[in-house]
């Protein structure tokens, strides 16, 4: 992706019957933010596949235990507002990083990386925890896809944490370049998108686990 | 996703901060819905309030389809408008492919599992 032709990028259409007659000059920002954005549908599919594949055997316990007995919701509730709090601290972030305020950007992406890491910190508490009670992946069909669909959220999380510190080392490097703004927007998608991923798991597999 | 990125290329092109406002002011809107939807439906079910599982249940999925919409208007920027329609586009697109997904897969499963058989020595598949 280049951005030799970002000055022709600022005519976004107003209008979808526009798109046609506009769509020569998505190139550059434009076209790689679409292109994100295609990555993140793409992503939601494999979550939708997995939370299909939860719901089908979420009732099969095989004798083990159920979410009642498991889930500890306090627990649940902590981590979803590092979440939510970390969604909203990197919303902070957006308009000193287009402002092009490199101090602030990097402290509020600072804070974000933070509450990421306590929630993957958190996370990894209860996998641990369930593990050893002996309620692990392998007890049954419920549980490992139980830790199917929520260890590959916490990967992906891990993921945006691994991009948060790279993009903090390389704000250090470069400030807030052209490239720099472009990846810290595909950034806050991605942290976001996450974020809407763990309402599902909260909702679907946490509070109507409990309730069913 | 639009919004962010007209407001990257605005400030690029120092054409100062003409989106700012509404974005802004989405955003808190956005910020103080999705922390509601979050701590009701938690409250909903820890508390025990309604004493119905179903009640409860329809509640949350409510909610968390509203928070999903929520989030994906004030965070993600979706509108008509973004990248000339094609994001929404996509969007849509995977909309009904999630709902046709994990509500096909649920429904034909739930009612393949009702309707197998008995069989000696098992109390259901997969269980």
């Amino acid at each position: 992706m280049t951005d030799h032709a970002l000055d022709h990028g600022n005519a976004l259409p107003t209008t979808w019957h526009l798109a046609e007659e506009e769509d020569h000059d998505h190139s550059g920002s434009g076209a790689t933010l679409l292109g994100f954005w295609i990555y993140l549908m793409s992503d939601a599919l494999i979550f939708a596949s997995l939370f299909a594949m939860y719901g089908v055997v979420s009732t099969g316990y095989a004798g083990g235990p159920v979410p009642r007995e498991i889930f500890d919701l306090k627990l649940v509730a902590l981590n979803t507002a590092f979440l939510l709090a970390s969604s909203i601290t990197f919303g902070q972030a957006m308009p000193h990083m287009e402002a092009g305020r490199v101090g602030p950007t990097r402290f509020w992406l600072a804070v974000t990386g933070l509450l990421g890491a306590a929630f993957v910190t958190v996370e990894f508490y209860e996998f641990a925890h369930l593990i050893a009670e002996g309620a692990g992946p392998q007890r049954s069909a419920f549980l490992s896809a139980f830790f199917t669909l929520v260890g590959t959220h916490g990967a992906h999380v891990t993921v945006g944490l691994i991009w948060i510190v790279t993009m903090l080392v390389q704000i250090g490097q470069h400030g807030l370049s052209l490239p720099m703004k472009r990846r810290l927007i595909c950034l806050s998608m991605f942290w976001h998108f996450l974020d809407i991923i763990w309402i599902g798991v909260f909702t679907f597999v946490y509070l109507y686990g409990v309730i069913r | 996703m639009s919004r962010a990125s007209i407001e990257g290329d605005t400030a690029l092109h120092s054409h100062g901060d003409t989106h700012d406002h509404g974005s802004r002011k989405g955003y808190r809107i956005g910020t103080i819905l999705s922390i509601l939807l979050t701590i009701v439906p938690f409250w909903l079910v820890m508390s025990g309030a309604l004493h119905d599982a179903t009640t409860t249940a329809a509640l949350i999925f409510a909610m968390a389809m509203i928070q999903i919409v929520v989030h994906v208007v004030c965070f993600l920027h979706l509108d008509t408008r973004s990248e000339g329609g094609w994001s929404l586009l996509a969007f849509l697109f995977t909309t009904v492919i999630v709902v046709l997904t994990i509500g096909g897969s649920i429904w034909v499963m739930y009612h393949l599992n009702t309707n197998m058989m008995p069989m000696p020595g098992m109390d259901g598949p997969a269980r």
